[in-house]
C-alpha cells in the first residue's frame, strides 16, 4: 500500500488549506416546485477525510451530493468548496449586494475540481474504455492525446481495468463499468470525489471490487463524500458519518455513531438495513 | 448436406441431440406458389409486351441529357439535404433552448414549413425576385449597408436547392429533436461532472449518440428528397432527371420507355444511398451492439439462420417444380 501511495500521491495532492474545510455546506435548502426536499442542511468535510452519508431513500442525500457538484441548483443557503462559493458570485447591483449566477464556463471550471461517480455509471456508450477516460483530459484540459492516453492507462491500471482498454461499456459487467467510471473521474485529478450510491446498481458479488477501489482512494488521502447503504463500509472507512432523514441532518459524528445511534430514526434505519 | 456438418463442428457436442423433421407448414407453401405464379406472369408481361420498347430504353439510358439530369438530381438531393441537416440541428437545439424567443422562432419555422406544400414553397422561391426585386443588408427600419439584385442571387438552381432545404429542415428538425431527447439524461450529467461545457457536451456526447436514432428516419428523408427534386419544375428549374426524360419523351412521342429510364436511374441512386445509410448506421451504432455478446451469440444464431436458409431453398425448389408442371 505504501508503494501505491508514493506512486499516486501526486494524483491526489489537493490545493486545500489544512485545518479549513474542503466542503462547507451552510444551511442549504432545496425545493423542486412545491416539494421541499432539503430543509436546512449544514455539514463540513475536512481535507483528506471520508464522509459517508446514510439515510432512507427520499431523505435528500443524493440531492445534497448533486448540489455540491452543481447538478442541482441551490434554493437557499451556501455551499463552499475550498473556500469558494459555488454557483454564484457576489455582485454590486445598483448599490445592493446581490448574487449573480455564474456562466456555464465558470460553473464547468468549478466542477472540474470535483469528480463524481454515479449509481448507474453513466459511461459514454459510444466510446471505448480508453476513450471514456481520455475524453475530459483531452477536450476539457487540452492535454495531448499521447499524454492523456498514458494518464488514462495509469488510472485504469489503478482500478484493475488495464486489460479492457478497447472494450465498449456494453461489453463490461456492472462492477467493471463502475471501476472505469472511477478511473474516468480521477483522470481529471479532482481534489474531491463524490460517490452517489456507487454499488446500488450492482449484483451482490460485484460490490466488493468497487468498494475496494474506493477504499484504496481513501487510503491515499482523497477527500470523499460517499452516499451508500453499505453500513460495513461506512464503519470501516468513514471519518465522519452523517445520517439524514426528511431533508435534515439528524445525526453527525465519527463512525462510532453507527454502533451507538442516539435517535430512534437512525436506530430504525440501521435495523432495517443491517 | 455438407453445409450442415460444417455448422455442427462449431456447436457443442450434445449427446442426445434431436434430429427432428421440419414442422409441416402447408399455408406458406400454398401462398408461395400463388405469389410465384403472379410474379412469373408479371415478368412474362414485362418481357413480351412490346409497348415497353426496351430497345428505346437502352438507347436513352446513357443519353447525355439523361446523364446530366441524373447529375443535377443528385446535386439537388445532396446539396439540399446537407443544408437541411445543418439547419435542422440548429432548429432542434433552439427548440430546447431556455430562451423563449429562440424556442418560439423554431416552433414557428417548423409550423410554417411543414404546414405548407413544398410545391407552393418552390413556386414562391421562384417568384421571390418579383416580391423583392432587391435584397439589402442593414438595420431594420434604419440604414442599408449592402444591396443586391434578387434575381442575381436566386438563380433557378439556388432557389431550387434553398426551397427544398428549407422545407426539409422543418421535418428533419423534429427527427433530430426526437434523437436528442432519446439520449439518457445521465450522459449529460456525467459530462457536466467532468467539467465539460454545454457545446462540448452537445458535440462530443449527445449528438453522436443521437445520430444512432436520427439516421434511419433521415435515410428515409434522403430517399424521399431524391424524388421530391422532381417538383423543382415549379421554380422553374428544368435540368433534373424527371423533367429531362419527360421532355425527351415528348420529343420522340414515346412516354413509357423514358419513364422506365427515369425509374431505373432513381432505383440505382436509391440503392447506392441505402448502402451508404447502412454504413453510417454501423459507424454510429458502435458500442451499442454489445460485440462480446454478439460473438457469444454468433454460433447458435449463425446455425439457425443457415438452417432457415436451407429450408427456404428447399421450399423454393418445390415451388419451381410445381411451377414447371403448371
Amino acid at each position: 500500500m505504501t508503494a501505491k501511495v508514493q506512486q499516486n500521491d501526486k494524483t491526489l495532492a489537493s490545493g486545500f488549506e489544512p485545518g479549513k474545510p474542503a466542503i462547507d455546506v451552510r444551511d442549504v435548502h432545496k425545493a423542486f416546485g412545491p416539494l421541499h426536499v432539503l430543509k436546512g442542511v449544514s455539514m463540513q468535510v475536512m481535507p483528506g477525510t471520508v464522509t459517508v452519508i446514510l439515510g432512507p431513500s427520499g431523505s435528500g442525500k443524493s440531492t445534497l451530493l448533486r448540489m455540491i457538484n452543481q447538478l442541482e441548483t441551490v434554493s437557499g443557503g451556501e455551499i463552499y468548496v475550498g473556500g469558494v462559493l459555488q454557483g454564484y458570485r457576489h455582485e454590486d447591483h445598483h448599490g445592493t449586494d446581490r448574487l449573480r449566477r455564474l456562466s456555464d464556463k465558470e460553473i464547468a471550471q468549478q466542477r472540474s475540481r470535483i469528480g463524481m461517480v454515479f449509481q448507474r455509471f453513466n459511461l459514454f456508450p459510444h466510446r471505448t474504455v480508453l476513450e471514456n477516460v481520455m475524453e475530459a483530459p483531452v477536450h476539457v484540459k487540452g492535454m495531448s492525446k499521447a499524454d492523456a492516453k498514458a494518464e488514462a492507462i495509469k488510472d485504469l491500471t489503478r482500478v484493475g481495468m488495464q486489460d479492457r482498454l478497447d472494450h465498449y461499456p456494453s461489453q463490461l459487467s456492472g462492477g467493471q463499468q463502475q471501476r472505469v467510471a472511477i478511473a474516468r473521474a480521477i483522470a481529471m485529478h479532482p481534489e474531491i470525489m463524490l460517490f452517489d450510491e456507487p454499488t446500488s446498481a450492482l449484483d451482490p458479488e460485484l460490490v466488493g471490487e468497487v468498494l475496494n477501489v474506493i477504499r484504496s482512494l481513501a487510503d491515499d488521502g482523497m477527500t470523499m463524500v460517499v452516499v451508500t447503504h453499505e453500513i460495513g463500509f461506512a464503519r470501516e472507512v468513514a471519518d465522519q458519518v452523517v445520517f439524514m432523514d426528511g431533508g435534515k441532518v439528524l445525526e453527525k459524528g465519527g463512525p462510532e455513531i453507527i454502533d451507538h445511534p442516539s435517535t430512534e430514526r437512525f436506530q430504525g434505519f440501521l435495523a432495517s438495513v443491517l | 448436406m455438407s453445409k450442415k456438418s460444417k455448422v455442427q463442428k462449431a456447436e457443442p457436442d450434445i449427446p442426445n441431440k434431436i434430429d427432428a423433421l421440419p414442422q409441416r407448414r402447408p399455408g406458406p407453401i400454398v401462398a408461395a406458389i400463388i405469389v410465384a405464379i403472379l410474379a412469373a406472369q408479371l415478368i412474362h408481361m414485362i418481357v413480351t409486351n412490346e409497348n415497353f420498347e426496351w430497345p428505346v430504353v437502352w438507347k436513352y439510358l446513357f443519353n447525355e441529357h439523361v446523364l446530366s439530369g441524373v447529375a443535377w438530381t443528385l446535386f439537388l438531393t445532396v446539396a439540399s439535404m446537407l443544408i437541411a441537416i445543418v439547419l435542422a440541428v440548429i432548429l432542434a437545439i433552439m427548440r430546447k433552448s431556455t430562451n423563449p424567443v429562440l424556442r418560439g422562432v423554431s416552433w414557428f419555422y417548423i409550423w410554417f414549413f411543414r404546414g405548407t406544400p413544398v410545391y407552393t414553397q418552390l413556386v414562391f422561391w421562384g417568384l421571390i425576385s418579383v416580391l423583392m426585386p432587391k435584397i439589402s443588408l442593414g438595420i431594420p427600419f434604419g440604414p442599408e449597408f449592402w444591396t443586391w439584385d434578387t434575381s442575381d442571387i436566386f438563380t433557378a438552381s439556388r432557389a431550387a436547392v434553398l426551397g427544398l432545404a428549407l422545407n426539409e429542415a422543418a421535418y428533419l428538425a423534429e427527427i433530430v429533436r426526437a434523437g436528442l431527447e432519446a439520449v439518457d439524461p445521465g450522459q449529460r450529467e456525467a459530462a457536466q461532472a467532468l467539467g465539460m461545457g454545454p457545446s462540448l457536451i452537445m458535440r462530443r456526447i449527445i449528438l453522436p449518440q443521437a445520430m444512432r436514432i436520427i439516421i434511419p428516419p433521415t435515410g428515409n428523408e434522403v430517399i424521399g428528397m431524391l424524388k421530391t427534386t422532381s417538383l423543382v419544375l415549379a421554380v422553374p428549374f428544368t435540368l433534373e432527371l424527371q423533367y429531362v426524360t419527360t421532355t425527351l419523351a415528348n420529343r420522340i412521342y414515346k412516354p413509357i420507355p423514358l419513364l422506365l429510364v427515369a425509374a431505373i436511374w432513381y432505383l440505382v441512386i436509391t440503392s447506392v444511398l441505402m448502402v451508404l445509410q447502412s454504413k453510417l448506421e454501423k459507424h454510429f451504432g458502435r458500442g451499442f451492439n454489445g460485440q462480446s455478446g454478439a460473438v457469444a451469440a454468433m454460433g447458435p444464431a449463425d446455425s439457425t439462420e443457415t438452417r432457415r436458409a436451407e429450408a427456404s431453398a428447399e421450399a423454393s425448389q418445390d415451388v419451381q417444380m410445381i411451377g414447371l408442371n403448371a
